[in-house]
């Protein structure tokens, strides 16, 4: 009823090649997005923006970066938090270091292009080793990362541990001088991101509709077969390893700037690499917009409980005991979710458009 | 049957939920970010339960703090940098009261508030931690390390020393190694243990133990090549136990063996067992009953079956007393506040609390708290105040920390020249427009 393809009828190759073929699916989208551009900045509170959105949108572009790697790709990865270090500080020092006419998305693209090359570097074992094997030196990455930058302090212009990010770092083409607007503030934050997301989903998206993302999925598949039918699957692997790493290192600037504002290594330890492996594989590996859902289930879920437990129960508990039973809730969720449905989230999704565009008389 | 079984339990929920109480006139508002799970929840529960037990003992005598009454929230932070910073935003505004000031007993949650907490015009607070430069209240006017910082720390140290070689003279010709963590904490105090050094004509040296520590022995080994006289220990977690045992088994005497702040728990010398007998560590509240307030404490609250902590055994353990004493400095600057503004003070007054707190021995008696705080004074350049700091020994028959030595001074002239260095670059890397502490205008404004 609702994701209903009746009456729409392809008539050209162009039109077969939509990003969304069904109408009410394009619909629904622009809407969604018009009301995060536009509705969302103005009615969301602080809160809302810089302890809720703005965390989402950064976990989700690593999120999405680890998926196209390990979902897209199979080449499984511990290093995520460390291609995030890379990204995070080589946009500061890019920003730091360069005239006056950088801005932060430029920044962001370039130490993003660096993080990616560095990423290539790290994938090379993977020439070689695979699963569990490159998922261990891949783990190099992360502790390779922590060691450079607590080594060399110039990389945090020898502050003792953090660096409070400057307000003027966000300011644009002098729009926020020129206009007297906070560019700094939660709301132009979130702006910020939400663009940059954006714009790196649809990527990520046509991406995986070109030959190099069934590139990708053929060496996920099988490399021996892949390379048979003449896939090269040295380059394919390193281009995953750069494009992977070239989002992580996004999302780690992101998580730096627009999130925490402040720069040091402590952010990136290891358990941040599990958790955002978690997010990818919860959100469905292999799937753009079930990075976003993990990213969302993850992050939002504890603190949900909390709020709940908060709400439900008026402080009549400890907030031990809340916390404690949000981590169980939280596992058996897990548990349950992917006994149920593998393909995690996704998966979920899809099942379920696939009931409403029969429903109501699914037989 | 499933959706009934939902409805039922969304309903027997809805009946449960109390009615949230309802901020009344003459209440002042202070989040309470704790951290009872994870790794950390013996600090956490510790700290914060002491924070707790000393609010509820002035809500008790004093109906809480200059006629207004204490009320406060908890938020699980696990002592993680993210959840802490959601819990900062959630917990800023409390039902339409404003949050005093921040006080999240983590170096990754309080650094990262830093700008946040400047914009909001909300003190993040740090007791005896936190970033070093962050003294200098011209540069960063919102927040504050009430106690000691890292170069104190180190300075009374080697003044402690020195009282143990009988004056500060016989320092000459000694050596000293500084054996730290491997991480940016531990490195902080390098440099300034050469410095202090050259000063008195010691010889100095820094031995790294990468993290986690629990394995020394090439590191005591080359302690035991060089020879020094004193190993100052700026440990961390396992580190710590590690440490003593290593070094007793390779001969190197336990009282010249100097635990820094991080290096002080029970948690440190217990599981070591009879190697930490004589162990010493600096402190800035000595364990045990040691006030009047904590007596009070237990008498009003423990002994009539109230209290935060759940194991009584605790009350007087060392991060509960460096609750109370957090509590002690946290009402006192509201009370500050309150004498110049009214009763009804907000943050940015409370922020002129923090930066106008006078906690003298004559203070301190009148709150019972002579003993366990040490005078802390601060002003708009300093943001630390202390700068003052005790010793402890362990009892291993007793299992108890027995006070070593009196209050002794940090070397805070020496210490200036790099926290004014460190402020100069964070001054350019974060683009901070310093206020003027000498132009009284100012100093005075508590709105800036």
């Amino acid at each position: 009823m609702i994701y209903r393809e009746t009456g729409t009828f392809i008539t050209s190759y162009l039109e077969d090649r939509k990003l969304f073929p069904i109408p009410f699916d394009k619909w629904a989208m622009a809407v969604f997005m018009l009301f995060m551009v536009f509705v969302v900045p103005f009615i969301a509170s602080d809160y809302w923006l810089a302890a809720h959105l703005i965390p989402i949108l950064a976990y989700g572009t690593a999120a999405l970066g680890l998926n196209l790697l390990t979902g897209m790709t199979g080449q499984l990865s511990l290093g995520t938090a460390g291609f995030m270090c890379f990204g995070a500080f080589f946009t500061f020092n890019i920003m730091l270091r360069s005239p006056e006419w950088m801005n932060l998305p430029l920044a962001m693209i370039l130490a993003g292009s660096v993080t990616g090359v560095i990423g290539i570097i790290f994938g090379l074992p993977s020439i070689r080793i695979k699963g569990f094997y490159l998922l261990v030196s891949t783990l190099a990455a992360q502790y390779f990362a922590l060691w450079f930058f607590r080594s060399y302090p110039y990389f945090l212009n020898y502050a003792t541990a953090t660096v409070t990010l400057p307000d003027h770092h966000f300011d644009l083409f002098g729009i926020g001088e020129t206009f007297n607007v906070d560019m700094a503030s939660f709301e132009a934050k979130y702006l910020l991101s939400l663009g940059i997301v954006t714009a790196l989903a649809l990527f990520a998206k046509n991406l995986m509709r070109s030959a190099t993302g069934r590139n990708f999925m053929a060496v996920r598949d099988m490399d021996i077969a892949a390379s048979v039918i003449g896939i090269p699957v040295i380059r394919t692997k390193m281009l995953a390893f750069f494009v992977s790493c070239f989002y992580c290192g996004v999302g780690g600037a992101l998580f730096c700037y627009a999130y925490l504002q402040v720069l040091g290594i402590r952010t990136f330890e290891m358990n941040r690499s599990f958790e955002i492996l978690f997010m990818a594989i919860i959100g469905g590996l292999g799937s753009i917009a079930g990075s976003f859902y993990g990213t969302v289930l993850v992050y939002e879920f504890p603190i949900l409980f909390s709020w709940a437990g908060d709400y439900i129960f008026g402080g009549a508990f400890d907030t031990a005991v809340v916390d404690n039973v949000a981590k169980i809730m939280y596992g058996i969720l897990i548990i349950a979710l992917l006994i149920r449905e593998p393909g995690g989230l996704a998966a979920l999704w899809a099942t379920a458009k696939q009931k409403l565009r029969t429903w109501p008389f699914p037989h | 049957m499933k959706t009934k079984l939902w409805i039922t339990g969304l309903a027997m929920a809805t009946a449960m939920s109390a009615t949230a109480p309802v901020m009344a006139e003459g209440e002042v508002y202070i989040p309470m970010p704790v951290y009872r799970v994870g790794p950390y929840a013996t600090g956490g529960t510790g700290y914060f339960g002491g924070i707790i037990d000393y609010y509820t003992l002035m809500n008790m005598t004093e109906g809480g703090v200059g006629g207004m009454k204490i009320i406060w929230n908890e938020c699980e932070t696990n002592y993680n940098d993210q959840k802490g910073v959601e819990c900062y935003h959630r917990q800023k505004e409390f039902q339409g009261k404003q949050a005093l000031f921040f006080d999240p007993l983590s170096v990754g949650i309080s650094t990262s508030l830093v700008a946040q907490g400047r914009k909001d015009k909300i003190a993040i607070i740090a007791v005896n931690h936190g970033r070093t430069e962050g003294q200098r209240g011209d540069v960063f006017p919102y927040y504050f390390m009430p106690g000691i910082n890292t170069y104190d720390e180190h300075s009374i140290i080697t003044a402690y020393i020195g009282e143990l070689e009988g004056g500060m003279e016989n320092l000459a010709g000694k050596k000293i190694v500084l054996l730290f963590h491997g991480s940016t904490y531990g490195r902080e105090a390098v440099e300034f243990t050469h410095m202090l050094c050259e000063k008195h004509n010691c010889s100095s040296e820094a031995i790294e133990v990468p993290h986690p520590g629990n394995e020394q022995t090439s590191q005591w080994l080359k302690i035991r090549r060089s020879k020094p006289d004193y190993v100052v220990l700026r440990g961390w977690g396992v580190m710590n136990p590690v440490a003593m045992q290593t070094g007793v088994r390779m001969g190197f005497p336990i009282s010249n063996l100097i635990g820094n702040i991080w290096s002080n728990d029970d948690g440190d010398v217990k599981p070591a067992g009879s190697s930490a007998n004589g162990y010493q560590a600096i402190t800035t509240h000595p364990t045990g009953r040691v006030a009047k307030v904590i007596d009070e404490i237990v008498a009003k609250l423990y002994d009539q079956g109230q209290g935060d902590l759940e194991d009584k055994s605790r009350i007087g353990s060392n991060y509960w007393n460096l609750g109370v004493m957090a509590g002690v400095i946290h009402l006192e600057a509201v009370r500050v506040a309150q004498a110049r503004f009214g009763p009804d003070v907000n943050s940015a007054q409370v922020r002129w609390g923090f930066e106008n707190l006078n906690l003298d021995t004559a203070r301190l008696t009148e709150l019972g708290a002579n003993g366990l705080v040490p005078e802390i004074k601060t002003n708009c350049m300093d943001h630390v105040g202390g700068h003052q700091a005790k010793f402890m020994r362990w009892v291993y028959a007793e299992t108890k920390w027995e006070v070593a030595s009196d209050w002794i001074d940090g070397d805070v002239e020496l210490s200036q020249a790099i926290i004014d260095a460190k402020a100069e670059n964070a001054i350019e890397n974060e683009g901070i427009t310093p206020r003027d502490c000498n132009d009284p205008a100012q100093r005075d404004d508590f709105d800036v």
